[in-house]
């Protein structure tokens, strides 16, 4: 009766003892989420359902994040249609801008997701909150109406992938590094349907803010959900957080897996991956001159607090190479407030870079840095697809927060 | 449901930012996201399959973001199903809640020459090559599923979901 952490959570939910890979079950949910993009959709589909109200107005989390503040009038138009779903619902969740903040760096942030929750989104990153030993994949629009409706869903129970990581890390290497690693070893669909589960001495030493980051781009190796058992670092972060209790699930001894993925942090180097897939991942050494017009750093991957630390420590008393356009986001007001507060700011501005409100921005090429034919961006975000950040002739380099901030001081794409 | 149309082959990892791009996110309308459907790829691909279209893909089809978009401009622009060797999972589920049909055949993708005319018999799981005579049988859909399709997707079915529990409840 073994089963992984992910099994026991989806089989907790659909009431049942025991569940198996390729099962469909349904389960009851603990949140769903959508934004300004999605919502709209949901709200459209939802209102064909015939029924009223959602299943629980504490358990529907709207962020408009994509295109807000608002980018144009279209944008406008709908983030206008979700605020009113959101008050005509009376939802206790709904942010504003102002409160407002990058979905998957906020949930967390607000102690709304804790570990052993299911939560879904119609939003593919939601696989984020696996960070903290939660259940949480992406679904579609309709999926989510559905869901708002009923309070529950349909699952296919997928296989696991372990993925053990031993040993130290380099300076400067964070949680975006040894997943662009992972990625760049398996490929983009080398977990596709599957749950990516971490472990290992290395994860064990690492910041919430690098799990979140393991787990945010889990879906770029097509992971259904990638998950990190909870273990005190994540009992402390919830702590502050919540008061609400919760259960959390670890992996069985005898569980099955697909396979047994085993690395050892010291081979993992500095990682960029090239466009147009993150799984073309390179080591910094072995990069080669790549001049870079804009570099990025902020998204619901890498703009939390570490991110912007790391950045700052790089670019302090420091100016960013002529002609480069640095453009820092952080995720969250928390996160902006707290940035501010410790003087990154100073120290971003003083380089030469501009610092954004809270929003998606230029990570699905909406606003705030959108790219020319042509121009390279290298970023802290997760995609790299064709004119992910603007035109189809512009290129997007993915990496962390210390070669985001190195790049932007060389002007080239560069190690600290 | 018999979907007939010419084959219109892909790579593999055919993303959703190639589907549809980003900044055409602001509409669900089906027929504005379908005259940019598959753009970065194939400016011309909405006069190529208006009349009636099958992508054949390779592996990982719909990998990428979350969109409904995606399926929603492939139908848009009249494409009657797609057959992949594999697809991403939440596309996979789009495509079954908006009743796009889909299909998994890797005979079927390695055959099939581009500009082929294909027919596909969802009942039976039969999918022809017309200009080849070829066959390839597609495993069924799991029973689950099903029940989703037939209802008219996830909306219908949840709606009668939700009309025949209040029913219970004033009983
Ligand atoms: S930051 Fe980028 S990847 Fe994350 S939710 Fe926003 S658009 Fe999606």
């Amino acid at each position: 009766m073994s089963m992984t952490i992910t099994e026991k959570i989806i089989a907790a939910h659909a009431g049942r003892e025991k569940v198996e890979p390729g099962e469909l079950v349904n389960v009851k949910i603990d949140l769903a989420l959508s934004n300004d993009i999605t919502a709209p959709g949901a709200i459209q589909e939802f209102a064909k359902i015939g029924v009223d109200e959602v299943f629980d107005r504490d358990k529907v989390v709207i962020v408009p994040d994509h295109f807000t503040p608002n980018r144009d009038i279209k944008s406008a138009e709908q983030a206008k249609l979700v605020r009113e779903f959101a008050h005509a619902q009376r939802l206790t969740n709904y942010f504003e801008i102002g409160q407002m903040g990058i979905e998957h760096a906020l949930l967390p942030e607000l102690g709304l997701v804790l570990p052993g929750d299911l939560v879904i989104g119609a939003d593919s990153h939601t696989c984020t909150y696996g960070g903290l030993g939660a259940f949480s994949t992406g679904m579609g629009s309709t999926d989510l109406a559905a869901a708002m409706a009923t309070g529950e869903t349909w699952l296919r129970v997928p296989s696991s992938i372990k993925i053990i990581i031993d040993g130290q890390l380099q300076p400067w290497v964070t949680g975006k590094d040894i997943i662009l690693f992972i990625i760049g070893q398996i490929g983009v669909d080398g977990a596709l349907y599957q749950a990516m589960e971490f472990k290992g001495t290395t994860i064990d030493s690492l910041s919430m803010d690098s799990r979140f980051s393991i787990c945010n781009m889990a879906i770029e190796a097509g992971g259904k959900n990638g998950i990190i058992a909870a273990d005190e670092t994540t009992r402390t972060y919830v702590s502050e957080r919540s008061t609400r209790a919760y259960t959390p699930f670890v992996s069985d001894e005898g569980a099955e897996y697909e396979r047994v993925l085993k690395y050892n942090a010291e081979d993992i180097g500095l990682q960029v991956a090239f466009p147009p897939l993150p799984s073309n991942a390179k080591e910094i050494n072995s990069v080669g001159d790549v001049v870079i017009d804009q570099v990025v750093i902020g998204s619901c991957t890498n703009g939390r607090i570490e991110d912007l630390r790391i950045a700052a420590k790089i670019l302090a008393d420091k100016k960013v190479a002529s002609g480069i356009r640095l453009i820092i986001i952080p995720a969250t007001q928390a996160i902006y407030k707290q940035a501010m507060n410790e003087g990154l700011f100073n120290i971003f501005i003083d380089a030469g870079g501009a610092v954004s409100t809270p929003t998606c921005g230029p990570c699905l090429g909406g606003h705030m840095g959108v790219l020319a034919s042509g121009e390279r961006a290298l970023a802290t975000t997760n995609r790299n697809f064709v004119g992910r950040m603007g035109h189809k002739d512009s290129e997007v380099y993915l990496a962390g927060p210390a070669v985001a901030a190195a790049t932007a001081l060389a002007g080239k794409i560069a190690k600290p | 449901m018999k979907i007939q149309g010419k084959a219109f082959k892909v790579g593999r990892d055919i993303d959703t930012d190639i589907i549809i791009p980003a900044q055409y996110l602001t509409t669900f309308d089906e027929k504005e996201l379908a005259k940019h459907c598959m753009e970065p790829l194939d400016p011309e691909f909405y006069d190529k399959v208006k009349d009636g279209g099958i992508v054949v893909a390779e592996e990982n089809f719909g990998c990428g973001s979350s969109r409904e978009h995606a399926p929603i401009a492939l139908k848009g622009a009249g494409v009657g199903a797609v057959v992949a060797k594999s697809f991403a999972r939440i596309f996979f589920r789009n495509a079954v809640n908006m009743g796009l049909p889909i299909f998994e055949s890797s005979e079927a993708v390695d055959a099939i020459s581009a500009g082929h005319d294909i027919s596909i018999d969802s009942e039976t799981g039969v999918i022809e090559d017309l200009t080849t005579g070829e066959s390839f049988e597609v495993a069924s859909f799991p029973d689950f599923l099903t029940e989703i399709i037939e209802a008219g997707g996830l909306i219908a079915y949840t709606r009668e979901r939700v009309k025949s529990e209040n029913g219970q409840n004033r009983k």
